[in-house]
This record gives C-alpha cells, sequence and structure tokens, in this order.
C-alpha cells in the first residue's frame, strides 16, 4: 500500500470508529430508557398512598423483559465500543504507516487526541469487567466521541514526517506514558464527577442509571484506584522522561515552557488530591472536587494551552514545527 | 483526672504567663504549618502560584516575547513587573510558597522517620477487646480445637508475610503487614527534597548561553562570545570551561515532497573542538537530540539559518563592511530578515536592510521562496544613508536598523530603491554613495551552551521519588487479627482486618482469609 493509501484508510477508520462508537452510545441509550421503565413497573402504590418500591421476589413479565433488553442492550453497548476501540486502533496504525518513514502514531495535536482518545476507551474496556465500570460507558463513549469530532474538525494535519526534535525514542517513552496517564486521569475525573453527582443527589430515590453507580464509598475507592495507577505514571512522563528528553533536544531540562508549567500543575494539583483523601475535612468530596480540577488542568495543558501561549516550545502545536529558529536577541553593537 | 489537675493552682508570675503563652503561639504556629492541611492548601497555592508564569511570556524563558510583550502592554506592564510576573518562578513570593511547603515536609518527614525507625521492631499490636466493633470482621462456629485453628492461622498468615505478634495475646493472632509502605511514603518525600537541592544548584551555579555562529568561524568559550548568556545567580564566570569549536560543515536533509515539501528535516553540524589551549583536537557530529558534553558543559543545535556574504564599497571606494552577516528566519522555508550596517562608510553612513530568499523564485511577478534548500539565492535590499543612530548611547540589536535619522534611497522612477542580487553580481548606488555585492552565502548554526551542575542529583532523586512513591501507593499496609472462643458446642472463630492506606477492599481480604481458613479444614 501507499502512504497515501495508508492516509486515506486512516481517515476512514476515524470516521467508521465514530459511527461504531455513535452506535454503541446509542445503544446506551436503549439501555437506560429500558432501566427507567423498569423502576417505573417496580414501583407500586402503598398503603399510605406513597410510591413504595415493589418487592424483587413478585416477579413481573413485563419488568422481566425490560430486564432483558438492559442486560442485552448493555452488552451489545460494550460489543460495540470493543469495536469501535478496534477500528480506532486500526486508525493510529494505518496514520503511523501513512507517514514516510513509518513512526509512532503521535506527532502533532490531531494524533495526540486521536491516540489519547484511544487509550480512554481501551481503559474502559479493560476496566470495566474488574471494577464493574459498565455504567460509565454512556459517559465515556461520548467523551471519545467529542473529542474525536474535535479532532477531525479542528486539528486535522496531514501527516508529515517528524520535526527533527521530536525524532527520539524518547518520544515513544515520554509520549506512551503521559497518554496512559491520560488516560486513566480521564476515567478518573469521571467516577469523580459521579461521585459528585451522586452525592448531590442525597437520599433521592436510586432509579434508572443511577442504580447502577456504585456506592459513594466504592466511587471513592475506585476513583483512588484509578487515580494512585495514573499518578506515578504521570510523575514518569513529565518529571523523568520529559526533563530527560529536553535536555538532549532543548539544552534545559526543565525551562518552565507553557507545556511544562501545566504539567507540574497537574501533578501538583493530584499529589494535593492524593493528600486530601488522607486528610480529615477533605477526603471525599473536597477530593473528588480536586480530581475533577486535575482532570481540567490535564486536558488544559494537553489542548487549551496552545492557544493561550505562543511561547511554547512543544513545537507540535503549530505548524513551525521544526527546531527553533529564533534570533539570538541583545546584541551589543556600536 | 490527672494528678496535676488536682494540685491546688499555683500563681504565676506574669512575665512567665507571658513566655508561655508567646511559646504555645509558636509551638501551634509550627503544629499548623506541619499539619497535612496545611500542607494540601501549600500545594493549591503553588498550583496556582505557578499559572501566570504560562500566561504572560517570562523574560528568563523567551526574553524577546516578553520585551514585545511589554511594548503592547503599557499600563500592565509596571504593575507586572513590581510582581514580578515577568520572572515568576525566579520571584521572591514564588520562592516563598516552596520554601514554606520544604519547612512544612521537614517538620512532618522527620518526626515521621523517627516514629518509622523506633516502629520498626515494634510488634503488631494485640487484638483489640471487641473485634466485631471494627468495620471489616466476621465470625464463623467449627468443630475444631480452638488451638489448631490458632496454628493454622498463624502458618495461613506467615506465609501471606505478614509479621506476628509474639508476645502473649490471649487465644488471638495478631499480624501486621505492609511495613514499606510508610518506607516508601518517607522515601518519596525526602526525594522531593533531593530533586529541590539539585533544581537549585543548576539555577544557582549553572549558565545558559546562546549564539550564532556562521560556519568556519571559531567559538572560543568565554563570555564576550555569547549572544545571550543568562547565568545563576552564583555563577562564577573564571570557572567557565575553556574549549574552542568551529563548526567545519553543516548538513541539511531536505524533505523534496509532501505537505512539508521545501522545510528541513535532518541537521548535522561536523564540529572540530578543543578541550583547551594545548589540548588536542576531536571532531564530533553535533545534531539535534544529540548534543555534545565537554566537560561538564553542553553543546546543542537547536537552529540554523543563512549569512549572506555582502561587500559595502562607499563612496570613496574603499571596503566599508564585508562579511557574513546572518539573516534571521521568518519561517521554516528560511525566508529570512536581515540588516547590514556600514557605520564608517564615507560620505555618509550606509545601512542596507531586505530579506533573503534560498530558492528565489519570480511567480507572474511576485517574488516567492520555494524552500529552504539555497537553490537559488537572492537577497533584496532596500538602502538607507544618514545617520544610522549608532552613537546615541544606548544599545542596539544587530538584526534591526534604525532609520529614524536615515533617508531611504529611491530608483530612478521615484520608488524605494530595492537591489535584488544574486550570488556574485554587485549593485551601485546612485549619487556616487558606492556600491553592494553579494559575495557568496554561507550557513549559520545557533548553538546553545549551557552548564547545568546539580542534574544527576535531581535525576537521582526523582527516580527516588517515583520508587518511593510506588511503595507507597501500591502496598498494602493493613492488621489482621484472628481469635479463637471455645464454647459448649464447637470454637467461635473471629476475624477482623484494619486497612491502613486507605485505598483497600479490607472486605475482599477478610473473604478470602476466612475462606483459606476453613478451607484447609476441608
Ligand atoms: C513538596 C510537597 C509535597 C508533595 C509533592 C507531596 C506529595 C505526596 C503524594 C503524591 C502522596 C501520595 C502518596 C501516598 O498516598 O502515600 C503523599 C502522601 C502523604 N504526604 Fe505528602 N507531599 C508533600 C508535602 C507533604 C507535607 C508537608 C506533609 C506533612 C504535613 C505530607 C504528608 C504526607 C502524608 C502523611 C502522606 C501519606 C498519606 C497516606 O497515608 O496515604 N506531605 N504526599
Amino acid at each position: 500500500m501507499t502512504d497515501a493509501a495508508w492516509g486515506t484508510l486512516s481517515n476512514q477508520a476515524v470516521a467508521a470508529a465514530a459511527v461504531v462508537y455513535f452506535l454503541a452510545l446509542l445503544a446506551h441509550v436503549v439501555e437506560w430508557s429500558s432501566l427507567r421503565q423498569t423502576d417505573r413497573a417496580m414501583v407500586v402504590v402503598g398503603p399510605g398512598g406513597g410510591e413504595v418500591p415493589a418487592r424483587p421476589t413478585a416477579p413481573r413479565p413485563d419488568v422481566e423483559r425490560q430486564q432483558d433488553r438492559v442486560a442485552v442492550f448493555g452488552r451489545l453497548a460494550l460489543l460495540l465500543t470493543g469495536l469501535a476501540a478496534a477500528v480506532h486502533l486500526l486508525a493510529l496504525v494505518a496514520r503511523g504507516m501513512s507517514a514516510d518513514p513509518n513512526r509512532v502514531p503521535w506527532g502533532n495535536m490531531y494524533e495526540f487526541t486521536l491516540a489519547g482518545t484511544f487509550v480512554v476507551a481501551a481503559f474502559y474496556l479493560v476496566m470495566s469487567r474488574r471494577y464493574a465500570l459498565d455504567w460509565l460507558g454512556p459517559v465515556v463513549v461520548t467523551f471519545v466521541l467529542a473529542l474525536l469530532m474535535v479532532a477531525v474538525v479542528w486539528l486535522y494535519d496531514a501527516t508529515g514526517p517528524l520535526p527533527e526534535a521530536l525524532n527520539s525514542y524518547w518520544l515513544v517513552i515520554h509520549v506512551v506514558s503521559a497518554i496512559t496517564a491520560t488516560g486513566a486521569f480521564t476515567l478518573g475525573g469521571m467516577t469523580s464527577i459521579a461521585y459528585l453527582l451522586k452525592r448531590r443527589r442525597g437520599d433521592a430515590p436510586e432509579t434508572g442509571i443511577w442504580a447502577r453507580v456504585p456506592s459513594l464509598e466504592k466511587l471513592d475507592l475506585i476513583s483512588y484506584r484509578i487515580h494512585a495507577f495514573g499518578f506515578p505514571i504521570w510523575t514518569f512522563a513529565v518529571l523523568i522522561t520529559g526533563p530527560i528528553w529536553a535536555h538532549q533536544a532543548w539544552s534545559s531540562y526543565w525551562n518552565w515552557d507553557p507545556k511544562e508549567v501545566w504539567a507540574f500543575i497537574t501533578w501538583v494539583v493530584y499529589a494535593a488530591y492524593l493528600h486530601a483523601r488522607t486528610t480529615a475535612g477533605w477526603r471525599g468530596r473536597n477530593a473528588a472536587i480536586l480530581a475533577v480540577v486535575g482532570t481540567l488542568t490535564l486536558w488544559f495543558n494537553f489542548i487549551g494551552i496552545n492557544y493561550f501561549s505562543s511561547s511554547s516550545q512543544h513545537s507540535y502545536a503549530s505548524a513551525q514545527a521544526t527546531v527553533r529558529n529564533e534570533p539570538a536577541p541583545w546584541v551589543h553593537s556600536g | 483526672m490527672t494528678a496535676t489537675e488536682t494540685r491546688p493552682p499555683r500563681p504565676a508570675p506574669e512575665r512567665r504567663s507571658g513566655e508561655l503563652t508567646l511559646r504555645e503561639l509558636l509551638r501551634w504556629t509550627w503544629r499548623q504549618l506541619t499539619s497535612m492541611r496545611t500542607a494540601l492548601i501549600l500545594l493549591l497555592v503553588l498550583a496556582l502560584a505557578a499559572v501566570p508564569g504560562s500566561l504572560v511570556p517570562q523574560e528568563r524563558v523567551d526574553s524577546l516575547k516578553a520585551s514585545q510583550w511589554k511594548d503592547a502592554h503599557e499600563t500592565l506592564t509596571p504593575i507586572y513587573e513590581k510582581l514580578g510576573i515577568f520572572n515568576v518562578y525566579g520571584s521572591a513570593w514564588f520562592a516563598a510558597i516552596y520554601l514554606l511547603l520544604v519547612v512544612s515536609l521537614l517538620g512532618c518527614i522527620v518526626p515521621r522517620t523517627f516514629v518509622y525507625a523506633r516502629g520498626l521492631r515494634a510488634q503488631p499490636p494485640a487484638a483489640p477487646r471487641n473485634l466485631s466493633r471494627l468495620p471489616s470482621h466476621a465470625a464463623y462456629s467449627t468443630a475444631e480445637p480452638a488451638d489448631v485453628v490458632l496454628e493454622r492461622a498463624r502458618r495461613l498468615l506467615r506465609r501471606k508475610r505478614y509479621r506476628l505478634r509474639r508476645e502473649p495475646d490471649g487465644p488471638a493472632v495478631s499480624a501486621e503487614r505492609g511495613y514499606l509502605r510508610e518506607l516508601g511514603n518517607l522515601v518519596f518525600h525526602l526525594a522531593v527534597l533531593v530533586v529541590l537541592v539539585g533544581f537549585a544548584t543548576g539555577t544557582l551555579f549553572g549558565f545558559k548561553g546562546g549564539v550564532i555562529l556562521v560556519q568556519g568561524l571559531p567559538f572560543a568559550n568565554s563570555l564576550t562570545q555569547y549572544d545571550d548568556f543568562v547565568p545563576g545567580t552564583l555563577f562564577d564566570v573564571d570557572g567557565m570551561d575553556p574549549f574552542t569549536f568551529t563548526v567545519d560543515d553543516f548538513d541539511v536533509e531536505w524533505l523534496t515532497s509532501g505537505p512539508r515539501a521545501g522545510m528541513a528535516r535532518g541537521f548535522s553540524a561536523d564540529l572540530t573542538y578543543t578541550e583547551g589551549p594545548g589540548e588536542p583536537e576531536k571532531s564530533y557530529d553535533l545534531r539535534v537530540n544529540h548534543p555534545l558534553t565537554i566537560d561538564g558543559t553542553e553543546l546543542f543545535l537547536i537552529g540554523h539559518g543563512y549569512a549572506p556574504v555582502i561587500t559595502v564599497r562607499d563612496g570613496d571606494g574603499n571596503v566599508a563592511a564585508s562579511g557574513p552577516v546572518p539573516f534571521l528566519p521568518t519561517g521554516p522555508d528560511l525566508f529570512s530578515f536581515g540588516v547590514v550596517k556600514a557605520p564608517f562608510a564615507e560620505p555618509s553612513q550606509i545601512g542596507l536592510q531586505g530579506f533573503f530568499y534560498p530558492t528565489f523564485a519570480n511567480v507572474d511577478g511576485t517574488p516567492v521562496n520555494l524552500g529552504g534548500n539555497d537553490v537559488n539565492p537572492l537577497v533584496s535590499l532596500t538602502v538607507f544613508t544618514g545617520d544610522l543612530n549608532l552613537g546615541s548611547g544606548s544599545s542596539q540589536s544587530v538584526y534591526t536598523l534604525d532609520t529614524s535619522r536615515a533617508t531611504e534611497l529611491k530608483g530612478p522612477d521615484g520608488k524605494t530603491l530595492r537591489l535584488n542580487l544574486s550570488p556574485g553580481e554587485t549593485a551601485e548606488l546612485p549619487d556616487g554613495l558606492g556600491s553592494v555585492t553579494f559575495d557568496e552565502v554561507v550557513s549559520w548554526q545557533r548553538i546553545q551552551i549551557s552548564h547545568t551542575p546539580g542534574k544527576n542529583v535531581a535525576l537521582l532523586g526523582v527516580v527516588l521519588a517515583l520508587l518511593g512513591l510506588m511503595g507507597s501507593l501500591f502496598i498494602r499496609s493493613r492488621r489482621v487479627w484472628v481469635r479463637v472462643t471455645e464454647g459448649s458446642d464447637g470454637t467461635l472463630v473471629e476475624v477482623a482486618a484494619l486497612d491502613r492506606s486507605g485505598g483497600a477492599d479490607t472486605d475482599a481480604v477478610l473473604s478470602g482469609l476466612v475462606a483459606d481458613l476453613q478451607e484447609e479444614h476441608r
């Protein structure tokens, strides 16, 4: 296959993946609405006129049918998400093959976003069994879909060879770890938001999807585990491989470049999150808020900072993707 | 009631009590400073304080951008300057935050280290009287005799690498594991300090400088040779390594097809260098991502461009300026801008400014640059005569021309005179002012030179921090108790677990343990 053919394949695979993610979302919507109907069917009018849930021991055919629907569509959604992620992976591989010479598919913002969203989807699939995360499906799929659209509409860039400064094996080590941590933190942000929403509902009846969201305690634990997984990887990416590479490419291992600053801010916020979980008065709600702040700084650094600051050496964010050619400014003469 | 409180109150002299409250105040302040909550808030403040430096250009990061920003924001600049917004990461208030954090960290970690060291040989605490009070507990009854169950529990827990309590414990086993967790946490926090020390060493004693060096011209490592130079606060100029180097040859690999055609892909500079006077000459292939280390100083290739060699003759026919003049690229295609100054030209000073096209083409009357390779080089210059304002005392960049007191030369058609020259061509200036020759074009390289002591200390620090962090996050620290009570209808076995790390599912541990205890029986 020619490079151009690979490129076309990659673009088509992105579109196909988006379609399948969308189908997965639809399946989740059906699952969700069936869940609500099950809840309604299960509520009967109690003696005092108030609503009380029917005893689960009274099987009713319509309820059972609804429950079957929930299960079938839930499984279908997961299956579709898996399929979409596979096509997503194909898009990444084809993207790498379309470059001359072939390379890792993360050399510019478009590709970073493609890879980052893939990791989010993949993590969700891997962890959904272990942590019973299937309730998070609609959120994950919506998120991935939305970012894929952002990537295609705003960030698209033709495949080019890597700029010289990116051409290093550190590109593999540094970016893989950064994207892995980003994927994990993103999921952690979602579970933390779920925690906050569930907490706000207080004693409201647990119906629909809320009945499937784990207890507050469990949500807190899941969030912590995800963050505890992501934090050392982020540390490795931002404070070890990043500086080593920056030292090689730009002569200074830490230069307070805006990307570095925001990576540091993100790191400090997550360190604060880990502290908050062990500090009276901060665990639970405040810790979850910090986790969400962490996710925001993380994604701001990933995409947003490029639009606020132009002095970044992380030149992949701009078209001017060569080494810096900036002038040696104030030379005294005359 | 403690004994002290039953003693008759003794009136304390007033001065003493004042001292006491001061001491108390200090102690209270210290306790506050070293509390978890303060550490948490300081961390958040640090994160917040780092923000402005990413939005406003920093003098030490990009001085050119910073000064442009200052020119564009006249009202904000003096305020920001007072607040140190142009040098956030070197400002006093930023330092105050992280120094407070360091003090807090020391105050927190040092006592904990002693506690940890003392507790290292301590035994797991005896079983609480009422195990069912613990959040995670279970019980079952069995026909087995009590000591059999206890013995099995001991074996099981030992196999799971728990430390067992040796002192008498009644009819119970007390066990604990995960001592390394706290060690990991301590190592992590201490390593943060190591990183800070390494980082500070580099900032204080190191330097960072850059030079645009025309190919073939030698560089000797001394202050005067640098174009820009940012020394650390305690940097010692006399300690600079006395090396010299020259770029003999420079190779660029150009992209000829694809969306980035005309731009460069690979660069390499052939360097000869000596480590000091009298040392043998060595050579090195300097590339991006492939720096050269000479003693403790490192050289990096970070950019390149073209330097047209231009000769200016004045009205008397004397050479008023000659040599390669680095033009600065305006983009990745190396379309560049530059100026030539001939201050000693007679009868009046001559200044040239304009563009350099590596691959010039005339497309329907519009001059364009087709790529960065010097396939068809051309300079396009306008000419100024008069006073170039070089004597005004304030220093002037060699890359800009002050035309405020000079006049622009016009062509015969009354429009701005533009000299378009290919290599080897000469243009005569009107009114007998002289001539301009574009002799040839050579390349220049931008070499970044830096000396960063302490960088290995910082690296060691972060690696230690990561290891400690993993220990701290992934080692489970928990206590387990098993108590047996013999009754008339068999033995009651109570099991309880307590997780000390706050991230574990003790229920799962507990049920696993109970299952194991029962399993072996069957
Ligand atoms: C430079 C500033 C600091 C950073 C970057 C930092 C970072 C961290 C991180 C990432 C953790 C999580 C690891 C774990 O859960 O074991 C942690 C835990 C901890 N930190 Fe800090 N910390 C800092 C300062 C402090 C200070 C000043 C204190 C004392 C007040 C402190 C006390 C603790 C304690 C007690 C834990 C253990 C929490 C637990 O048992 O899980 N830290 N710290």
